[in-house]
């Protein structure tokens, strides 16, 4: 990417994994002038890590990829302030101080924000989302213990939800957990899968209500939480502290009136524009006119949000690419049980679907894959408690390998670390019993592995 | 639980107390038998010794060790500077005063201590054992299920460079600095080991078996408590297990036993330039006049050097040393595993490391060229460098400074492998050769971190791991010793150690897996 290219201002807004990547992959491949704009905190931190400063394990400096030399060395501007308006006519940002700062072109990846859906008493005191820096001082404020909060209510049985749980746990404070669903993200998760995490909150000691929705918060005479009624059967949890963590949305109501079109999210087409010439918008702020695939339209993930600082940056820098993310994959925690993903199984099997499920005495570790009835195509795999090589399936499902071949060399997959007991024998004896298959596991082989690596 | 906890702190506070308190016990009373053979076996020819110990010495009791070192050491400067204006060389004593100090002190089995030596190593020992037991056991209930247990580290005071941290440097750099610099002060410890040394080699304790004795204990009580942290991890409890084993045999037990068939000590699992001795000249002596087995550890010592390390390193990375068999990464891997976290991740940091440590390898290098020139030519001098002067200044500085004092000492402040970081010249070699020919890598799995630090804050080598996770790349460092905790603390499942093909292993990206296949191809192949 070493041609000329003609300098120009590029303003971002939003200096989350989104944003930072745009800017980083701008700065390696041109001298564009680069400003970052963020209200919640000068320098780009990993949102992902909040809960482990809460729970000790970091400090908030950890979070932090970069020194703060980095930004200055690499002639990348940061500017602290909340963008109030865009005026997109004369390609000019206004701050709530008044100040305005010219683009020539402008990338939005202002992230989200936590929902709330007119709860009464949702915006009392010691009511809170897990989203933004200021979130965790709330709790630090509202739940520095088992002293002061001596019970927290979590709405919304999300991945953020789990994460609020474990880090109330983890000083020891009584939680309940209020979860619309029958069983915890079983949007996403299959059933038997669900229902290990189920069980592993519950292990926690924390008190799982599923098929519970919130009423109301109610508060005391300061405006301060002091309880929550819960809709079903109008029980009153008294509480010192309420998580809102029913999901997130994109952060764009600053665009109203800016022209930009918006449907939930800024709508882009595949070069991640939006229907204003020179206007961007990449990571959770997003909404592609078109979902790619099975993706949905939003996808507020860590790592699409990196694709797409990734695929703009090219665009800006006069090679235009069309956003199109691989295969899907994802990772989480759900307390001690690590889930990765990679392709699709979705938490019912379609007509075609044919599933394989393991799971290991323990009930804490299991897989399940998903693959094709017919032609045996391997369409995806969940894994609780086993880490998985990212590169292997990657490479399996764009080669469009069958569920038999997955198999036959599965443990060139596994990425436990080293002397971890090994499960591919039993997986490989029970499916061939299911399937009337006669899968020979394949040893380990590097050649295999790294010849055929993309 | 809990109460067992407390109960347990207090009874290992109370052993260090009595531990503490045993610098400042003791009655010393020199007889005029045991001076007269101390004359004897030391060969003391200075009358002004004689004349002065008997005059202000001989005979007095004095309330502490410190009184009774200073009324000794005062008397032998006074001789000494006598006999070298006289230029009366023969006369002089030229062991270093707290040495000399101590040997007599330590030789007249006086005390408290001396007396009831059993029961002082009970209430030092024996109530520090059975506390720190008491404390890091109720954790199996404590610490929950198997997981990651990382809670409140930075919380805690003293685990966060809190009072209770800055304490415990406190204590652990006076003891390294009596250890190294006064041992005449500590001569009531020495007492302690006294029985098991004897069992063992056959001789009474010196401080340096003190040191092997306490070392064992730590690594013991604290690799329990390693245990029960990492349960969920067998690479740790192998891991554990090894340094322990190493440590317990090798360095302690084989040349405490070795010395007992009046061989040589020496410990075959350390390696030059970690051990900056081995081809001094009083050691090559030593082991020559030995004849075949003298000649086998010199042998050995080569080959362990020049072909094992590398060899070992190729396969499997420095890790098999620094992380399974070495005694200062036990140590770091046990006592200091509480501190791992404190260690600095800037690139400053990172800087200082690589000028310092092959700083030091060079130091190290020059002093044996030196030393082996000397050994072979018989010049003291090379280049008009005494080359005395040479081993006794990296001795002082890299030996018993910067190994001992920093490198154990500031766990508490800079994290536990401030020495293997910065200060150990085999692991610069050792790193030397993982950097450049090694199968050794931290892999980088594809596109599935989150950028979340918590591998680069618990690396105890301040390597930033998550800047080449975050990029995709696998970690190919120089001073990684494969501890595996960056693996262990990943809570998405990103990060793995292993040994693999040459090919791929260090793999710049420019666009991270699972994005589009066409821009990764055009950008990572350029």
């Amino acid at each position: 990417m070493q041609k000329k290219i003609t300098p120009k201002s590029i303003v971002i807004i939003g200096n989350g994994i989104s944003g930072i990547t745009a800017a980083r992959h701008i700065r390696k491949y041109s001298t564009h002038q680069i400003t970052v704009i963020s209200e919640e905190h000068p320098y780009f931190f990993s949102r992902t890590a909040l809960m482990y400063v809460y729970m000790g394990h970091m400090k908030f400096e950890h979070t932090q990829p970069y020194e703060s030399h980095f930004w200055k060395k690499n002639r990348i501007t940061l500017k602290q302030g909340r963008v109030e308006m865009v005026n997109t006519k004369n390609k000019t940002l206004q701050f709530t101080n008044g100040e305005e700062l010219v683009y020539d072109s402008l990338i939005l990846a202002t992230g989200s924000k936590p929902n709330k859906f007119g709860w009464k008493g949702q915006d009392a005191k010691g009511v809170m989302g897990l989203y933004h820096k200021q979130d965790l001082e709330t709790l630090e404020h509202y739940a520095p213990n088992s002293n002061v909060c001596k019970r927290a209510v979590i709405v919304g049985g999300g991945l953020i939800g789990i994460e609020l749980a474990e880090m109330l746990h983890s000083r020891h404070i009584p939680v309940t957990f209020l979860v619309r669903e029958n069983s915890f993200w079983n949007g996403v998760l299959p059933e038997r899968e669900s229902e290990i995490i189920n069980r592993e909150i519950r292990e926690k000691g924390i008190d799982l209500r599923l098929n519970t929705n919130l009423k109301e918060i109610i508060t005391d005479e300061n405006g301060q939480v002091r309880g929550i009624i819960t809709a079903e059967d109008a029980e009153e949890i008294p509480c010192n502290l309420v998580g809102l963590t029913a999901g997130v949305s994109p952060n764009i109501s600053f665009l109203a009136g800016s022209g930009i079109k918006t449907n939930r999210g800024v709508l882009v087409n595949r070069y991640l524009e939006t229907n204003i010439p020179d206007i961007y918008a990449i990571g959770d702020c997003a909404e592609q006119q078109e979902p790619i695939g099975e993706r949905r339209s939003i996808e507020a993930v860590w790592y699409t949000g990196r694709m797409m600082g990734e695929t703009v940056a090219q665009t800006l820098c006069e090679n235009p690419r069309t956003y199109n993310p691989g295969h899907w994959f994802n990772s989480a925690k759900f307390f001690d049980i690590e889930y990765q993903t990679y392709g699709w199984v979705g938490s019912v099997p379609k007509k075609e679907e044919a599933r394989f499920y393991w799971e290991h005495p323990s009930e804490k570790k299991c897989i399940h894959i998903n693959f094709d009835q017919k032609s045996r195509n391997f369409f995806g795999i969940n894994t609780f408690g086993i880490r998985l090589r990212h590169p292997f399936f990657d490479r399996a499902l764009q080669e469009g390998e069958t569920v038999d071949y997955v198999l036959e060399h599965f443990a060139d997959a596994n990425f436990d670390p080293e002397f971890y007991p090994q499960y591919e024998q039993e997986i490989v004896n029970q499916f061939n019993r299911e399937q009337n298959t006669q899968i020979q596991l394949k040893k380990k082989n590097w050649k295999r592995f790294f010849s055929n690596t993309p | 639980m809990k109460t067992v906890q407390k109960i347990g702190l207090s009874i290992f506070l109370s052993g260090l107390l009595v531990f503490v308190s045993l610098l400042f016990v003791g009655t010393y009373k020199l007889t005029p038998a045991h001076f007269e053979q101390v004359v004897q076996s030391k060969g003391i020819k200075s009358e002004v010794i004689i004349s002065e110990f008997n005059n202000k010495i001989v005979g007095k009791s004095f309330s502490n060790s410190h009184a009774f070192s200073s009324a000794l050491i005062t008397a032998l400067d006074q001789a000494n500077a006598t006999h070298k204006k006289k230029r009366e060389w023969d006369k002089v004593i030229w062991s270093k005063p707290h040495s000399f100090a101590y040997d007599l002190i330590k030789s007249m089995e006086e005390g408290e201590v001396a007396q009831n030596k059993v029961l002082y190593w009970w209430l030092t020992f024996g109530l520090g054992i059975l506390g720190s037991l008491l404390f890091i056991l109720p954790n199996v209930i404590l610490l929950g299920p198997p997981g990651i247990k990382n809670n409140g580290v930075w919380h805690s005071k003293a685990t966060n460079r809190g009072w209770i941290g800055w304490m415990t440097f406190l204590f652990l750099v006076g003891f390294y600095i009596l250890l190294y610099f006064y041992p005449n002060y500590i001569v009531n410890w020495v007492y302690l080991v006294d029985p098991i040394s004897i069992k063992i080699s056959g001789n009474p304790a010196s401080q340096w078996f003190l040191y092997g004795f306490l070392y064992c204990v730590v690594m013991t009580v604290m690799a329990i408590r390693m245990y029960i942290k990492y349960r969920d991890n067998k690479y740790q409890i192998l891991r554990t297990t090894s340094v322990l084993f190493f440590q317990i045999v090798f360095a302690f037990l084989i040349p405490e036993i070795l010395v007992r068939f009046e061989r040589p000590w020496y410990d075959f699992k350390n390696a030059f330039p970690l051990d900056y001795d081995f081809f001094f000249s009083w050691n090559l002596k030593q082991l020559i006049s030995e004849g075949g087995f003298g000649l086998f550890i010199l042998v050995w010592g080569i080959v362990l050097t020049l072909v094992i390390v590398p060899v070992m390193v190729y396969f499997f990375g420095k890790r098999w040393y620094c992380s399974w068999v070495c005694g200062c990464g036990g140590l770091a891997e046990t006592l200091g595993d509480p501190y791992r976290h404190l260690s600095n991740k800037s690139v400053g940091a990172w800087k200082l490391e690589r000028w310092m440590v092959h700083g030091v390898l060079v130091f190290a290098l020059v002093m044996t060229g030196f030393t082996l020139y000397s050994y072979f030519s018989g010049a003291s001098t090379v280049v008009g460098i005494k080359t005395q002067n040479l081993q006794d200044t990296y001795g002082f500085l890299i030996g018993s400074v910067f190994a001992g004092v920093i490198g154990t000492g500031f766990y508490p402040i800079f994290g536990n492998r401030v020495w293997c970081r910065f200060g150990c010249p085999l692991a610069a070699y050792l790193g030397i050769v993982q950097r450049f020919k090694s199968r050794f890598r931290i892999t980088t799995n594809g596109g599935q971190c989150i950028s979340c630090g918590n591998c680069s804050t618990y690396c105890e080598q301040g390597i930033d791991v998550r800047a080449y996770a975050q990029k995709g790349e696998n970690i190919v460092r120089a001073s990684c010793v494969g501890c595996g905790i960056c693996s262990a603390v990943c809570p998405r499942g990103v990060l793995k150690l292993e040994n693999g093909p040459e090919q791929g292993r260090i793999n710049p990206t420019e666009i991270l897996l699972g994005n589009d296949v066409d821009l990764i191809q055009l950008l990572n192949q350029k």
